[in-house]
This record gives structure tokens, sequence and C-alpha cells, in this order.
């Protein structure tokens, strides 16, 4: 058995999990990855100080294709769903609230659309959305508590050919920008989706002002008052509970890969950081409890590399189950929030400031370990599978 | 139109280089990302803004270099350029800008573009001599590092900025431009344009093919014989004492020892 002797693995890759991938894959993600760095990390922080989502990327994100980008035909760019992922990865290493926005477009509201839709829903909304000149937003979350959706409150009744709406959504993301909402509603014939466009009468949404978390994203809540909505606008594939998890499976995919560029983002921070601190005469990378700390940060961001990756690799071949999907977000989001909090105090004062990433990402992830299922709610749904037990 | 856009494959400006074992050339082995030169990333942006303002024409991106050229020459493709040319050897990866001038200019002869566009020169080695080379070898016009550059019909009007002034160069096609940067602001490759990219065909060719030399046999007009990383930067010095004599010493130190002032 022959040995060779091989480099010093990457700090950030160091189990090289990029060599697992293919070249379009790494072209992909070079390619999210440049636009990042030259249009997102240049603005975002400001953005998030100012509380105010960079509507102007929309535009760009549109013109690189990264909207619906793992969806075929309807101008979407027909990616795999490990190069889905790693956009996600790259716009995350950004901000979480930018992956939101295009997890919420592409996942949440052009999926449901081209995978429950007719056809001619499908011609009326995708293009425009892939193009970003239709923005949607995705209503199933109540005001009464999130994790048990089952017992939603808001109602539709059939009236002749259209249907009745009424009721309230809460915690939704792009919801006051958005020109069509993906709507839940509870009904005669369970749950049903409809397609409730801006404008129409009884429709309202409200911004949640004075966040802390995903300042650079827009959550609003959604009113419907005796709003009516056209058969026409009803999803008709979409029929039960399922059919609303499906797509926050198709959505916590690609957190789980998301979560991990918000990891990159500050365990790169700490290492540069530690690299040139320096503290009783010796930089802080030269200390034992820095060393710890950061060899934990490169362990579990490659742990949660490898299971995204493998996750997609899943996805692709269509045998994905969802509670795998809620395992890697579980580990994924969870590890992200650690390693941002732990960057932020290896910072010292200057990680409380949002001249540092850290922080920013670390508020961020408080809501991406609640959002899209809490860690609970994961952690249940993998016993659910080993145990045969539903114990929510 | 035909434009032809050479692209020189360099490391990518943030990756850390090493010396080969050689000791005249860089070790490619050390480097982990690759790339088009950013300067010809404007020679390819104005080739493709040229073919979308015409309305038809054809960008071909063409790079000599190893094997590890295909990546590059694919991102130009997911970017716009609709076919690449590769004229594939080791030895091109590191070869003076007169080989390398030899290889482009046998591609412009099989191809009989109407106009050669190129970075100003390749980032790294930054001589921007290959570009004013090709055009010699050609017997066609250049202008070098352009600001600015206008077509009407087979005439150009380009423009170069030097020394406090900007220089008007008129010609006719066909002709050898090098690219500035603000010529334009180059697009970046849309994954659109990346899955399309694996239908465009890249053409690789031989030395042979083109009845060029072996790049490693050939007797280079220029040679490195050393390579150097740059010394480490020495530690900061901190300058004790009250403002005013801390001012002086700083003042005397600028002036005696960094020689700035």
């Amino acid at each position: 058995m022959s040995t060779t002797t091989k480099a010093t693995p990457d700090a950030v890759d160091f189990y090289d999990v990029r060599g697992l991938l293919d070249e379009e894959e790494r072209q992909i993600q070079d390619a999210t990855a440049r636009f990042v760095d030259e249009r997102v990390l240049p603005i975002i922080a400001d953005a998030f100080d100012e509380h105010r989502f960079p509507s102007e990327l929309i535009r760009e994100l549109a013109d690189l294709g990264l909207l619906g980008c793992n969806l075929e035909g309807y101008e979407c760019a027909g990616l795999n769903n490990v190069a889905y992922g790693l956009v996600c990865q790259e716009l995350e290493r950004g901000d979480s609230g930018l992956r939101s926005f295009v997890s919420v477009q592409g996942s949440l509201c052009m999926w449901p659309i081209h995978t429950y839709g007719s056809e001619e829903q499908k011609q009326r909304w995708l293009p425009g959305m892939a193009r970003g000149e239709i923005i949607g937003c995705f209503g199933l979350t109540e005001p009464d508590g999130g994790s048990d959706p089952g017992t939603m409150r808001t109602r539709a009744v059939r009236d002749g050919d259209d249907w009745i709406l009424n009721g309230a959504k809460m915690w939704i993301t792009n919801g006051t920008i958005a020109d069509l909402a993906v709507v839940w509603a509870d009904s005669e014939e369970g749950v049903l989706g409809f397609v409730v466009e801006k404008g129409t009468p009884g429709y309202t949404a409200r911004d949640i002002l004075k966040k802390y978390s995903l300042r650079a994203s827009i959550t609003s809540e959604l009113f419907f008052d005796g709003v009516r909505v056209p058969e026409a606008n009803r999803l008709p594939g979409a029929k039960g509970l399922g059919a609303p998890l499906s797509c926050l499976t198709q959505a916590r995919y690609g957190i789980t890969w998301g979560a991990i560029g918000a990891a990159i983002a500050c365990y790169t921070e700490a290492l540069d950081f530690t690299a040139k601190r320096r503290l009783f005469g010796r930089t802080l990378a030269e200390t034992q409890t820095i060393q710890r700390r950061l060899a934990d940060m490169a362990r579990r961001i490659t742990t949660a590399r490898l299971l995204s990756l493998q996750l997609g690799r899943l996805k692709d071949e269509g045998t994905m189950h969802h509670s795998q999907v809620s395992l890697a977000k579980w580990n994924n989001v969870r590890a992200a929030l650690d390693i941002a909090r732990d960057a932020r105090d290896i910072l010292g004062a200057g990680g409380i400031s949002i001249e540092f990433v850290s922080i920013r990402h670390m508020l961020n992830l408080e809501s991406v370990i609640t959002y899209e299922g809490t860690e609970t709610i994961h952690e249940l749904s993998v016993g659910r599978e080993l145990t045969g037990h539903g114990a929510f | 139109m035909k434009y032809l856009v050479c692209i020189k494959h360099v490391p990518d400006t943030e990756t850390k280089v090493a010396v080969h074992a050689d000791g005249n050339r860089l070790d490619p082995q050390a480097v982990n990302k690759w790339g088009a030169s950013p300067y010809d990333e404007y020679a390819l942006e104005q080739a493709l803004r040229f073919r979308e303002a015409a309305g038809e024409g054809e960008v071909v991106a063409v790079c000599a270099g190893p094997q590890a050229c295909q990546a590059t020459l694919r991102t130009m493709l997911a970017t716009g350029a609709d076919r690449a040319v590769l004229i594939e050897h080791e030895a091109l990866e590191s070869a003076e800008s007169l080989t390398r001038a030899k290889a482009l200019a046998a591609v412009v002869a099989k191809e009989q573009p109407d106009m050669v566009l190129l970075g100003k020169y390749g980032v790294g080695t930054d001589e921007g001599s290959t570009g004013p080379m090709l055009a010699e070898l050609l017997e066609w016009p250049h202008v070098a590092a352009i600001s600015s550059l206008e077509l009407d019909g087979p005439a150009f009007t380009a423009a170069r900025a030097v020394e406090g002034a900007v220089e008007i160069h008129e010609g006719s096609l066909p002709a050898v431009f090098t690219c500035e940067k603000g010529l334009n602001e180059p697009r970046l490759p849309s994954l659109r344009g990346i899955m399309q990219s694996k239908k465009k065909p890249i053409e690789t060719l031989s030395p042979g093919d083109l009845d060029l030399d072996d790049p490693s046999s050939t007797d280079p007009k220029l040679r490195w014989d050393a390579f150097a990383l740059p010394p480490a930067r020495p530690d900061g010095r901190i300058i004790e004492g009250d403002a005013e004599t801390a001012a002086k010493q700083l003042v005397r130190l600028l002036h005696e020892e960094a020689k700035v002032l």
C-alpha cells in the first residue's frame, strides 16, 4: 500500500467536501459566492442596522437565476438540489435574511405552484416569479402558535365558484412586498392552498417592526377579512396538511445548507481575529482554549457540510425523507447558532459591534432555529421515526 | 462580426501562492483556486455588449494553457461566450508572452475574427506584452489599456488614459484591444448560463495542431531565473514619548529609514 503526503487540510473545508462536487456545482457555488462578496457584503450590515430589506438586490438575484433555481421549466434554472443547497449556503454566508427571501420565493411559493398548481397557474405566475417581477409570501403560521399548524383557524368556505377566506397569518416573510400569497386554510375538504393576489379586497398585510433578528428581511402579518378568491386561484393538487408541510421540507432543506454559510462567516471571522489579536505576549491563536474552540467550530462545520451534501444526494435520487431533513436542520442550525455565539464571544468587546459579522449572524440564527420547525419539533420528528410514536 | 477574447488562466487574486521547487515559477499545485485574469472580464464583457447591441455575431473565448483551463473557459461560456478554444499544453501555464502570443496568433489565423480583445495584462506577471505582441505578429493595429471603444462599421474609436490626459485612437478593424478597468461593468455568470454552458463546445487543440513548436522545447526570449515570496512584514514599531517628540521622531524615521519623505 502506498501512502502519499497530502497538503494541510483547508481550514474552512477540512474534509475537502468541495472535492465531492462536480464542476457545474462548483461553478454555481463560485458564481453565487462572488455575488455575495461583491454585492451583498458591502451593504448588508447597514441594511440590518437600518432594519431595511435590500430590495435593490431582487433584480440581481433574478438575473443570476437564483429564484426558484431548482425548478424545471418556466424560466427556472433547473439546478440539482446540491447546487441549490450551495446557493443557499453562499447567500446565508451573506445574511440569513437574504437567504430567507430566496427560500420563501423559491421553496415556499414557486415550489407549491410548480408541484400542486395547474398548468395555467404555472404559466401565469412562475416565469414572473423567476424574473423577480412577482414576489411571493407563504401564509401557514398563525398568531396562536406555529408548531401545530393542524389547528389553524383560517377558514375557506365555498361560495359558488369562489372561496371566502377569513383568518390571520403571522411571521410571514416578504408579506408587505408580496404580489401574491400562497395561503393555507382549513375547509370542509381539509386544508387547501390558495394563491391570493395583492389588492384582493379584504386582504391586507402589516409589517412586524422592532425585530432584533432578520432585520434585513421583511416579516409581516396577513389579514383575510371575507376575501373572495376564485376557484382558479386554488392549487388543485394540494389536499390536506401534508401539502404545506411538504413545502416546509423544501425550504428546510435549503436552511440546512444556509446555516453552514452563516457558521463559516462567523468561524472565519474568529479565525482571522485570533490570528492577529495579541494578549499576554502571544496571539490568541497560540492558546489552548482558543484552539479548542476553533477546532470545535471546524468539527461542527465539517459535519454539517457532509450531512447536507448527502441529504442533497438523497434528494436528487428522490429518496430523501422529511425526518432526514429534520435531523440536518436541527444539527446544522444548532451548530451555526453555537458557533455564532462563540465567535461573538471570542471577538471580545468589538464583537458586539455590527462592524463584525458574528453578532448579526447570531441574532439572525435565533430566528432560523425557531422558524421552519423549532429544534424540539425536529427532535420529535426524528424521534417519531425511531420509535413509531408521534409525541408532539 | 466575430469577436475573439483571449483569456489568461491565473491564480485567483485571493489565493495564497507558493514558489515551485524549481525556484523559477509558481507551484500550480499550491494554488487552490484559478480563474480568468480580472482584466479579461472587461474584454469579454465588451465583446458581449457589441454582440448584444448588434443582435448578431459570435464571441469566441480562447485560452493557452494546461487542461485545467477548461474550467476557466467554462465560466466564460457561462458568462455568455458562444464557444471556446483551448490551446492545451502544460508548458503554456508559465510560458513567456511571445510563446503565448504566437499560440493566440495561430488561433486568430484559423478563426479570422474582426477584433481581438484581451485584458491589459494577466494579473500575477503584470507584463502587458502579450496583446501588443499578438498585434505585431498579426500586423494588425492595436490600442492598449482602453477605457472606451466605439464602433462605426469597420471604423473604431478607442480611448486610453495616459498621465493626465486621454488619448483618442481612430482606426479600422481588424484590430487588437487590451482592456483597462472601468471600460465596463462585467456581468457575473448566471445559473442559467452555467447550465447552458454545458452544451457549448470547447475545442481543444494541441500546439502541433496549429503548427506551433512544442512550447516546452522552444528557446524563450524571456526567462525567469528566480521567484521569491515577498519578505514577511516586520513588526510595527511604537514611538514613545509626548506628541511633539514622537512627531519629530516619526518624521525623522520616515525621512531617513523609510525614505518616503
